[in-house]
């Protein structure tokens, strides 16, 4: 596998401004100024990166409740990230999604959705709009999901969808291991969640979703395949989310230290700066340069979102419908 | 059962059953059924946008294992999408599996890329197998993502009892979608209306669900040569009365014009308002009528609890109370789900006779 010098730099980048930006964000969290719960994706990060590494703003992405990595990924901007989860009108949705719903057409971001496995069917309708326009070189969907929403309905349903019409999809199964507090040694009928893919007769890899190199590969030849309109494929990455289900989720009360600590030694971050260095792909000095540039930008992040307005009350019946003829107001 | 002979011209604006402004004063059309009205607004718009492609079960009707061409065979549901395979191609006919919830949420996908899907959900009761792709994902994603985007999604089902459908083929529940904010409900009621409203609706950048009630779709009626766009949110007169206002959607229209009728030959002159559209809804025509009438019966083949009927009562009781020289009256369903017995069917439909015979207790009371 060859990567550019580039591409290397904005894995780590990437990775990084993820971990930063949870990190920043569980603590604005903490202190208040959240204005809801938030659902932390520190510990996933190579996986959407290693995905995202390979797709435009012409390709479709579907996300979750845990979806900033997602955003941060396909190139949305922090400040307006931080000021959504701050509630705030300079918000990416003006703060009337929230944490579990940015969203932004313009970056090929579909949107988060806060009902497990939403996000499926939605790139598979984005893949069917590039199938049905010609256009699957230059635009595909992909699905990211939890180990969770494998149990669900629609899931299934979409995936077969996908593999009848043949569409340019990739469903990116983050499994951290845990849908809540609910482990998917419990939930998951298969051994792998992989293995499910030979039922619609679409390949299936495991990866080890700690690797941002390993992910780097396998969604390399996954979006190859659907750019060549070789229809869809499963990708299940193996992750681990270093903090709870959400920010006041004390995960120690369902986890066990070891698988933890395990987890913690085989850290995305941590793995990329050991093999990078080591190879001489990139110096200390390097690393540390981004790492300060993205230290910065989540410092200007939440400065940006604490000094933001709120919207304007009248933002309550904006954006219900394009067009309405009856009054939205409820009735006092 | 279209002839040749039957094209006509309408006065439209002078005609009783068409008293809202339709595309002209004088329009030229046919006599023909519900559904050949439905079928030909879909090549229509088909033809006009290349974005617009439909999908549903069986909408393409099998395919032939030799060489993979869809079949036609049933012209899809109820004839709906009938020869439009064969000149649009699968692509634009897009034969789904029975994966309600997997297409559904597939359509608002392309919807948000900037398709306009059309989706041919069977019977009304699939609604509920999709609840979830409408409710969270159609209807709210505009709002949620701060106006960003915009859901131009189109759905149609066949509703209504009457067919022996029993039970779980048989639901009018308008009202469990004219709940959702962020969806819009229409409910036209002759070839005329859908021609209209299927049109707009499909041309519309929120998403639309037309329901068809089964009992109209062998119904003839007059409806234009020409595709013209019915606005949304706008209900009709069907007959103009000075007695008690009779409020009517959907196939329940056709009943209270035939309860009008009945009511006329006694000399009681009802008013009969078509509602068409249930989310946004004509509230303007209502509360113009009660307040020429003083009475009015609400009529809906929904089951009554917190149906359409009781929506359009407490429109009634909050704009146009002082007008009322009667208790607002409501003929539903049962509380009971659709049963398949001819005889307890029939019961369960609000009938004519119902309605005539609650009319004449209003009148009796006073």
């Amino acid at each position: 596998m060859r990567i550019t010098k580039e591409k290397l730099r904005w894995l780590y980048e990437t990775m990084y401004r993820i971990r930063r930006f949870e990190e920043t964000m569980l603590e604005q969290t903490f202190r208040g100024n959240a204005m809801g719960v938030t659902h932390p994706s520190d510990g996933q990060e190579a996986v959407p990166t290693g995905i995202c590494a390979h797709l435009t703003e012409k390709d479709w992405i579907g996300s979750t409740h845990r979806g900033h990595g997602h955003c941060i990924a396909k190139g949305l901007d922090t400040k307006a990230m931080m000021a959504e989860i701050m509630g705030r009108y300079t918000g990416q949705c003006k703060g009337k999604g929230g944490s579990m719903h940015i969203a932004d057409f313009s970056k090929g971001m579909l949107g988060a959705n806060a009902i497990v496995g939403a996000s499926v069917p939605l790139a598979v309708g984005a893949a069917l709009t590039s199938k049905y326009r010609g256009m699957e070189d230059e635009s595909v969907g992909v699905a990211f999901f939890g180990d969770g929403a494998t149990s669900q309905g629609v899931v299934h349903e979409s995936m077969n969808l996908a593999a009848i019409w043949d569409l340019p999809v990739i469903f990116a199964c983050e499994n951290n291991q845990y849908a809540e507090a609910t482990p998917a040694w419990y939930a998951v009928s298969t051994e792998d969640i992989a293995a499910r893919a030979d039922s619609y007769g679409i390949p299936g890899v495991q990866v080890d979703g700690m690797n941002v190199f390993a992910v780097y590969e396998a969604a390399g030849e996954a979006v190859a395949r659907a750019r060549a309109g070789e229809g869809p494929t499963l990708l299940e990455l193996k992750t681990y989310r270093y903090h709870g289900h959400f920010h006041a989720d004390d995960p120690k009360k369902y986890r066990k230290p070891d698988e933890e600590e395990e987890y913690l030694e085989r850290d995305c971050l941590k793995h990329f700066e050991g093999l990078v260095t080591q190879q001489g792909a990139m110096t200390e000095e390097e690393l540390q340069g981004i790492r300060d540039e993205i230290e910065q930008e989540m410092q200007d992040a939440v400065d940006f979102a604490l000094n933001s307005p709120m919207p304007p009350i009248d933002e309550l019946y904006s954006d219900v419908y394009v067009d309405y003829s009856n009054p939205l107001a409820g009735l006092r | 059962m279209t002839t040749a002979d039957a094209t006509q011209t309408r006065s439209v604006l002078s005609d009783p059953g068409v008293l809202v402004p339709g595309p002209g004063y004088e329009v030229s059309g046919t006599v023909e059924r519900y559904r050949d009205t439905f079928n030909r607004t879909l090549r229509d718009e088909l033809d006009r946008d290349a974005d617009v492609f439909i999908m549903g079960e069986d909408i393409s009707g099998g395919f032939d294992r030799d060489t993979n061409e869809p079949l036609d065979a049933w012209g899809g549901p109820f004839a709906a999408t009938k020869g439009l395979v064969q000149d649009f191609g699968p692509d634009r006919i897009r034969d789904a599996p029975i994966s309600e919830a997997g297409f559904v949420g597939a359509a608002v996908g392309a919807a948000l890329t900037g398709l306009r899907p059309v989706v041919d959900l069977m019977y009304f009761d699939f609604v509920t197998v999709a609840y979830d792709q409408l409710l969270s994902n159609a209807a709210k994603s505009r709002y949620m993502f701060g106006g960003q985007t915009k859901v131009p999604l189109t759905l149609f089902a066949r509703s209504g009892g009457g067919t022996g459908h029993a039970a779980q083929h048989s639901e009018s529940f308008y009202s469990m979608l004219a709940h959702i904010p962020g969806l819009k409900v229409v409910v036209p009621s002759d070839p005329y209306t859908v021609r209209g409203l299927l049109a707009s609706a499909i041309r519309d950048d929120d998403p639309v669900f037309l329901v068809n009630d089964k009992k109209l779709i062998n119904m003839e009626g007059f409806a234009p040569d020409e595709s013209f766009a019915f606005p949304l949110g706008k209900g009709r007169y069907l007959k103009h009365g000075d007695d008690v206002t009779l409020i009517g959607m959907s196939y329940t229209s056709v009943v209270c014009k035939q309860a009008a009728d009945m009511l006329a030959e006694e000399g009681i002159e009802a008013e009969v308002v078509d509602m068409l559209s249930l989310s946004p809804f004509d509230e303007e025509i209502i509360v113009e009528s009660v307040m020429k009438t003083n009475r009015v019966v609400i009529v809906d083949e929904d089951t009554p609890r917190a149906s359409m009927a009781s929506e359009f009562a407490a429109i009634v009781a909050d704009k146009a109370f002082d007008y009322l020289d009667a208790p607002v009256k409501r003929v539903t369903g049962p509380h009971t789900p659709v049963p398949y017995n001819k005889g307890l069917e029939t019961a369960f439909m609000p009938q004519p006779d119902d309605v005539v015979s609650t009319v004449r207790a209003m009148l009796d009371g006073e």
